[in-house]
């Protein structure tokens, strides 16, 4: 029973929607939107089991006093400020908790975690372009031709590199990327099936 | 002035606007029509389309439109209701009309007919991938090719466990509904059998509140199955945050303090996936990866041991569990990408034939295979 209500829904849901997307009535059109309504207001449940998992986890971290259990605290603290901010002032423009903690600290934090990225693209690249195999070379040497030819240096250098850059880019590249996307899509499909007719129940929690 | 009044009539009476072409707009919800004209090449002012309702008996320009313009859809009518339209050519303060057109009734369809491609293409792969399944239940045969990170799994679980350090699995940022992170989920549960099996501890940090909730009876059942119910620990599969760069430190965080001997990144990703695969390099464990975003893909490949490339993720449960059933439609899928490699060379050899003085036809048969089905008019945008 716990399993097979969820894989007769899934089953009714997924015909019913493949079925959709070849209708373009009213009737059709309505029902989608009213399904994705739907799933919002099932993520936005969701969410308190997640929240629930968050304070359990710090709780115990705090309680067994694990390493770095002091950020626990942070957690702990920011999510309930956070949230009484957001009850008691709201969530408009110019509140608080846009002013204060999304503008002045998130989206700062966030830039940060952001600019990093290209400290990790450095030392990545190092790594990538260490021409130990025949691959290696051959991505070094195609990286090199493509980040010469995107700069002015590269055309003053020599007039056609900046052609031969881009057509690295726009004929090897995407052949591969475009076999790639294939596999995917039809990946993507097959697991689709898989799951409709109950082939695949990892989604259930696995088992039969 | 007289002879201004004659030349005047001269010029109007030679541009006399074409009667429009209208038609129900085809595979639409409704509320829609087409009208199309032909221009005259040595008309070249602007138009004003009149909109003429029969039951309503009312008249209305619905658009001015431009010398270039030979068409229109007209997205602001009521169904069942019989309308007539009208050019008129705009001469300074003169308007010419011409002939109207035919009465044109709007109505919603119950198929699209631009989709049946897709349709038949949806079809055929559906036939291959079920006839590989039932090929698979009679007990036969299929090779699969070998996958070096599917491979690794076990030589990965088993290192930790000599090591006495933990794995750390990543699902990805995915919501639930991504196909990306249901296979994801599927390979957790693989991984969580044999985690189960070499006694190791397994970490699941997750973005997406349902992806947890999931992926905690995923990894339950999993230990449940392979007979060590008592050595699941609820903990270690929690809930961090759905912030995309918060979730990547707190990962991070926990790579830096835990030191786990392996590393599973399998999923969704986005930007972060370098900022994740990076630190886990830098902590010295073994990385295994795999995402069907082509854009993360050259991260993971540069920053981790081994990555399944697109699709390689969604094999990745059939490849670990061997089930026929799964192995089955995994074939099916191969095959389904010959079909669209025959097809190619098909498309290509007709689109080269189409360019030949007399085989225009070709052109007509190569067109079929467009996806054409997505209306992208816009309310009452001119046809240009």
């Amino acid at each position: 029973m716990r399993r097979s209500i969820p894989l007769a829904i899934c089953l009714i849901m997924g015909i019913v929607m493949m079925v959709q997307f070849f209708v373009p009535h009213p009737i059709s059109v309505g029902f989608y939107d009213l399904t994705t309504k739907w799933i919002r207001i099932v993520s936005a449940f969701a969410l308190v089991l997640g929240v629930g998992s968050l304070i359990l986890y710090h709780l115990d971290r705090l309680q067994r006093r694990r390493a770095g259990w002091v950020y626990s605290i942070v957690t702990l603290v920011a999510l309930v400020v956070t949230a009484v901010i957001g009850l008691v002032w709201g969530v408009k423009p110019g509140s608080p908790l846009q002013e204060v903690i999304f503008k002045n600290m998130l989206v700062p934090l966030n830039a940060s975690m952001f600019a990093i990225l290209a400290f990790y693209m450095a030392s990545a690249a190092y790594r990538a372009f260490r021409a130990r195999t025949k691959e290696a070379a051959l991505l070094l040497i195609a990286a090199f031709i493509v980040m010469l030819g995107m700069v002015p240096v590269g055309a003053a250098i020599w007039g056609k590199l900046p052609e031969v850059a881009e057509w690295i880019l726009s004929v090897p590249n995407m052949a591969a990327k475009r076999a790639i996307v294939f596999g995917v899509a039809l990946g993507a499909i097959a697991t689709s099936l898989k799951v409709i007719l109950g082939i695949e129940r990892g989604w259930l929690g696995g088992g039969k | 002035m007289s002879s201004t009044v004659v030349l005047l009539w001269l010029v109007l009476s030679t541009v006399a606007p074409p009667v429009p072409f209208v038609q129900d707009t085809p595979n639409d919800a409704g509320k829609s029509i087409t009208i199309r004209w032909q221009l005259a090449p040595e008309l070249t002012p602007d138009f004003v389309l009149l909109r003429r309702s029969c039951e309503r008996e009312s008249t209305q320009v619905v658009a001015t439109l431009g010398a270039g313009d030979n068409g229109y859809i007209d997205e602001n009518v009521c169904d069942g209701v019989r309308y007539s339209y009208q050019l008129g050519v705009v001469l300074g303060a003169d308007t010419v009309w011409g002939e109207p057109s035919q009465w044109v009734v709007s109505k919603p369809q119950w198929f699209n007919w631009a989709r049946l491609n897709i349709l038949i293409a949806m079809i055929l792969f559906f036939a291959l991938v079920i006839y590989f399944i039932e090929h698979a239940k009679a007990g036969r045969h299929l090779f699969v090719r070998r996958i070096a990170g599917l491979d690794a799994v076990e030589e990965a679980v088993g290192r930790a466990t000599e090591m006495g350090k933990p794995i750390v699995y990543v699902p990805g940022l995915g919501s639930v509904a991504d196909i990306a992170t249901i296979a994801s989920l599927n390979i957790l549960g693989e991984v969580a059998k044999k985690t189960a099996q070499y006694d190791s501890a397994l970490l699941v940090p997750n973005r997406d509140p349902i992806v947890y909730t999931v992926a905690r009876e995923v990894v339950k059942e999993a230990y449940t199955r392979a007979g060590r119910p008592d050595a699941f620990k609820p903990d270690n599969i929690f809930y961090v945050t759905s912030e995309q760069f918060a979730y990547a430190a707190a990962v991070d965080g926990l790579m830096v303090r835990e030191k786990p001997a392996t590393n599973f990144f399998l999923g969704t990703f986005w930007a972060e996936s370098l900022i994740l695969a990076e630190t886990g390099a830098t902590t010295g464990a073994i990385q295994i990866a795999g995402t069907d975003s082509v854009f993360q893909l050259p991260f993971f490949i540069t920053a981790c041991d081994y990555t399944l490339i697109g699709e390689e993720l969604y094999a990745a449960s059939a490849y670990l569990s061997r089930e026929p059933l799964l192995l089955g439609s995994l074939k099916g899928q191969d095959m389904g990408k010959l079909v669209i490699l025959v097809v190619i060379v098909l498309g290509s050899a007709l689109l080269l034939l189409s360019a030949l003085p007399g085989l225009k036809f070709f052109q007509e048969v190569s067109n079929f295979f467009n996806v054409s089905g997505i209306n992208l008019t816009g309310t009452g945008l001119p046809l240009g």
